[in-house]
C-alpha cells in the first residue's frame, strides 16, 4: 500500500521547480529576441555598439519608429546624419493589410460554400472533385509558383493587387478541407428542419450553417490572415514595386539595399516590431482562441 | 454510408420544392440538391482549376521545354531532365536540403516532446501557450531578420554576449560550415512551441486512467513516457513529422533574407536553387524540371514516412 502512495504523488518538488525553470527558459528564448528587437527599434542607431549587450535601450526614442513610418519632416537635421536610404514602410503596411483582406474574404466566402456542398449536399463528382482538392495540398509551392508567375504576367497582373491576392482568393485546398470537417462534425437535424419547412439551400447555408460554425470560421480566419500577413514567397514574386510591396517583401527589400555597409539596423528592427504589433495584439485580444485555433489545426 | 440514405425530410421538401409553383426560375435552382451543389462549388472549381490543376500540368509542360520568357518555349523532350542529372549544382542543393531537414526535424521534434510533457504536467494557462507559440505567429522573414540582428558579428545580442563570457566573435551567417545550421536553428526556434502545441494537444486525448494503471504496476514516469505517451500519440507524431519534413525542404524565405544561398553554396537549398535558376536566370524549363523532382522526392519521403510510422504498435481503441 505504502510503495502505491508514493508512486501515486505528484512529482517531487525538486523536479517541479527543475521543470518550471525550463519552462521559464523556453518562454524566455521565445520572446527575447522579439525583445531585443523592441529594444534596438526604441534606441537611436549611434548607442547601438555600445549597448549591444544590455536588456533596455540607451536614451530611449520614438524616432526610428516615426522615421520608418515617414511621420519624420523631411527636413528634420536628425535625418540628414544618416546615410541610410529613405524607408516607407506605411505603404508597405497598409499593403499587406489590403492584400491580406483580398485573400482571406473571399477566400473563405467560396471555400464555406463548397466544404456545404462536400459536406451536405449530394451530387455526381463530389467524392472525385473533393479528393482532387485533398492531393492539391501535397503540391510543393514552388512547382505552381514559376506556372502561375506566367499566368499573372500574361493577364498583366505583376504588380498589382489583384495578381497578388488571385491564388488565394477563391479557395485555398487547406480551407476547404478545415470547414468541411467541421460542417460534418455537427448534427444534420437543423438542417433538414429547415429544408421541411421549405428553405432553399442558399437560405440553409445563411441562415443555419454559417451562424451555427462561427467557431470555426474565426480559427480559419485566424489561420489564415495569419498566413497571408506572413506570406512572402508569392508576393515576392509578383509584387516587387514599391506601391504595391507588402511588409514582408518591404523588410527584404531594405536589407539587401544595405547588404553592403552597415545594415541600418534600427531602422530595420523598427520595421520588424510594426510587422509583429497586429500579431501581438491579436494575442493580447484573443489568446486564447488564437492558442486554441493553432492547437487544434493538427491531426483530426 | 448514412449520407446516401434519402431521408424522409428530404423526400417531403423536394415535394415542397414541386408544389410551389410561383417562385421564380433562378430561386428554384437553389431547391435542387445537385445543381445547388454545383453552384456552390462552382467559385472555389475555377479557383483550383485556374490555380492549382492547369499549372500543375503546365509545370510538367514546361519542363520539357527551353524557355527564357521571352522567346517561345522550345520543346526539348527530357533534356532538362538529364541535364539536372549532371548538374553538380542541383545535387549540392539537394545534399544542402537534406542536412537542413536533417538538423530541424529530430531536434525539433525532440524539444517539442519535452515542452509539451512540461507543459502538460506542470503549466497548463494560457498566457504561458500564447509566449510559446509566438515566434510560430510571425513571419519566416521577421523570424530570419531578428535572429541576423541577434548574430550580427558586430553589434549583435548573442556575439556581445559571447564577448562578454570571454570568448571570440562568432559570424554564424557567414562561416560556411554554421551558416546552415544557424538557419536550421532559427526555424527550430520559429516551430517548437507549435509542435509542443500540438503534441500537447495529443496528451491531453490519452486517457488519464491508462497512466494510473501504470502507476500502480510500479511505472515510473519515463517508462509511461516511453510505454503509453509516445505510442498513443502516433496520429500527432505521423502529422508532426510528414508536415515539418515537407515544410523543412521547401525553405525559402529565411535564406532569401540573410545569406541568399552563400557563403559558397553552402545554403543553396533546392528551392533556393529553382529560384535562381527561375526567377533570376529565366531558365523556366530547367527550373520546372527540378520542381517536378523536388516534388516526386517529396511524395516518396512522404510515403516512407506514413509507411514506416504506420509501426506494429497498437493504437488506443
Amino acid at each position: 500500500m505504502n510503495t502505491m502512495d508514493i508512486s501515486l504523488r505528484p512529482p517531487s518538488n525538486l523536479g517541479r521547480w527543475c521543470g518550471y525553470l525550463v519552462l521559464a527558459l523556453f518562454a524566455a528564448v521565445s520572446l527575447g529576441p522579439i525583445w531585443i528587437a523592441v529594444k534596438t527599434a526604441l534606441s537611436d542607431s549611434r548607442t547601438l555598439f555600445s549597448s549591444a549587450s544590455s536588456f533596455l535601450p540607451q536614451d530611449p526614442t520614438l524616432f526610428n519608429l516615426q522615421r520608418v513610418l515617414g511621420l519624420v519632416n523631411p527636413a528634420d537635421p536628425r535625418l540628414a546624419q544618416m546615410s541610410y536610404g529613405k524607408i516607407d514602410f506605411y505603404r508597405a503596411l497598409v499593403n499587406s493589410v489590403i492584400f491580406t483582406l483580398l485573400a482571406v474574404i473571399p477566400q473563405i466566402a467560396c471555400s464555406a460554400l463548397a466544404a456545404y456542398a462536400f459536406a451536405r449536399l449530394r451530387f455526381t463528382g463530389s467524392r472525385l472533385v473533393f479528393s482532387l482538392f485533398l492531393s492539391a495540398t501535397m503540391i510543393p509551392s514552388v512547382v505552381l509558383f514559376i506556372p502561375n508567375f506566367i499566368l499573372i504576367k500574361d493577364l498583366g497582373w505583376l504588380n498589382t493587387f489583384q495578381g497578388m491576392a488571385a491564388p488565394y482568393a477563391l479557395m485555398t485546398p487547406f480551407a476547404v478541407f478545415f470547414l468541411r470537417q467541421m460542417f460534418l462534425s455537427t448534427p444534420r437535424e437543423l438542417e433538414e428542419c429547415a429544408l421541411v419547412d421549405g428553405a432553399s439551400y442558399l437560405s440553409i447555408f445563411f441562415r443555419i450553417v454559417l451562424p451555427l460554425h462561427r467557431s470555426a470560421l474565426a480559427t480559419l480566419t485566424i489561420i489564415t490572415s495569419l498566413s497571408a500577413w506572413n506570406e512572402f514567397f508569392w508576393p515576392f514574386l509578383v509584387g516587387r514595386s514599391e506601391p504595391v510591396r507588402v511588409m514582408s517583401v518591404a523588410i527584404n527589400a531594405f536589407r539587401q539595399q544595405q547588404a553592403g555597409g552597415t545594415p541600418d539596423w534600427s531602422g530595420l528592427m523598427a520595421c520588424t516590431v510594426l510587422g509583429i504589433v497586429p500579431i501581438a495584439i491579436l494575442l493580447v485580444l484573443f489568446g486564447r482562441k488564437v492558442v486554441e485555433s493553432f492547437q487544434y489545426s493538427g491531426p483530426k | 454510408m448514412s449520407e446516401r440514405k434519402l431521408s424522409p425530410a428530404r423526400s417531403t421538401a423536394q415535394v415542397i420544392s414541386r408544389v410551389s409553383p410561383r417562385r421564380p426560375i433562378y430561386r428554384s435552382l437553389f431547391y435542387k440538391e445537385s445543381i445547388c451543389a454545383w453552384i456552390f462549388i462552382t467559385p472555389a472549381l475555377l479557383g483550383f482549376t485556374v490555380f492549382y490543376l492547369v499549372p500543375c500540368v503546365r509545370a510538367v509542360y514546361v519542363s520539357l521545354t527551353d524557355w527564357n520568357l521571352l522567346r517561345p518555349a522550345k520543346f526539348v523532350g527530357t533534356a532538362n531532365y538529364s541535364r539536372l542529372w549532371s548538374d553538380p549544382n542541383f545535387w549540392n542543393s539537394m545534399r544542402v536540403t537534406v542536412f537542413y531537414v536533417l538538423y530541424n526535424i529530430p531536434i525539433q521534434t525532440v524539444i517539442g516532446l519535452l515542452l509539451a510533457a512540461l507543459l502538460h504536467r506542470l503549466g497548463r494557462s494560457v498566457a504561458l501557450r500564447s509566449v510559446i507559440l509566438a515566434p510560430y505567429l510571425i513571419a519566416n522573414v521577421i523570424a530570419a531578420i531578428l535572429w541576423f540582428w541577434m548574430l550580427d558579428p558586430l553589434l549583435g545580442f548573442c556575439n556581445a554576449l559571447l564577448h562578454a563570457f570571454g570568448f571570440g566573435t562568432i559570424a554564424f551567417f557567414s562561416d560556411q560550415r554554421l551558416a546552415l545550421p544557424t538557419i536550421a536553428a532559427v526555424n527550430i526556434w520559429r516551430h517548437m512551441g507549435f509542435v509542443a502545441l500540438l503534441f500537447y494537444t495529443g496528451i491531453q486525448g490519452i486517457p488519464q486512467n491508462i497512466y494510473e494503471a501504470a502507476r500502480i504496476e510500479g511505472a515510473g514516469p519515463w517508462r509511461s513516457f516511453w510505454n503509453i505517451t509516445l505510442p498513443l500519440l502516433r496520429p500527432t507524431l505521423v502529422f508532426v513529422l510528414v508536415t515539418s519534413v515537407i515544410g523543412s525542404f521547401q525553405v525559402f524565405d529565411s535564406i532569401a533574407v540573410t545569406t541568399l544561398g552563400g557563403p559558397v553554396n553552402s545554403t543553396r537549398t533546392i528551392v533556393w536553387y529553382i529560384y535562381e535558376s527561375s526567377f533570376v536566370n529565366f531558365r523556366m524549363g530547367y527550373a520546372s524540371a527540378m520542381s517536378c523532382v523536388l516534388f516526386v522526392s517529396l511524395a516518396v519521403v512522404t510515403a516512407a514516412q506514413m509507411r514506416m510510422l504506420r509501426s506494429n504498435r497498437s493504437d488506443l481503441g
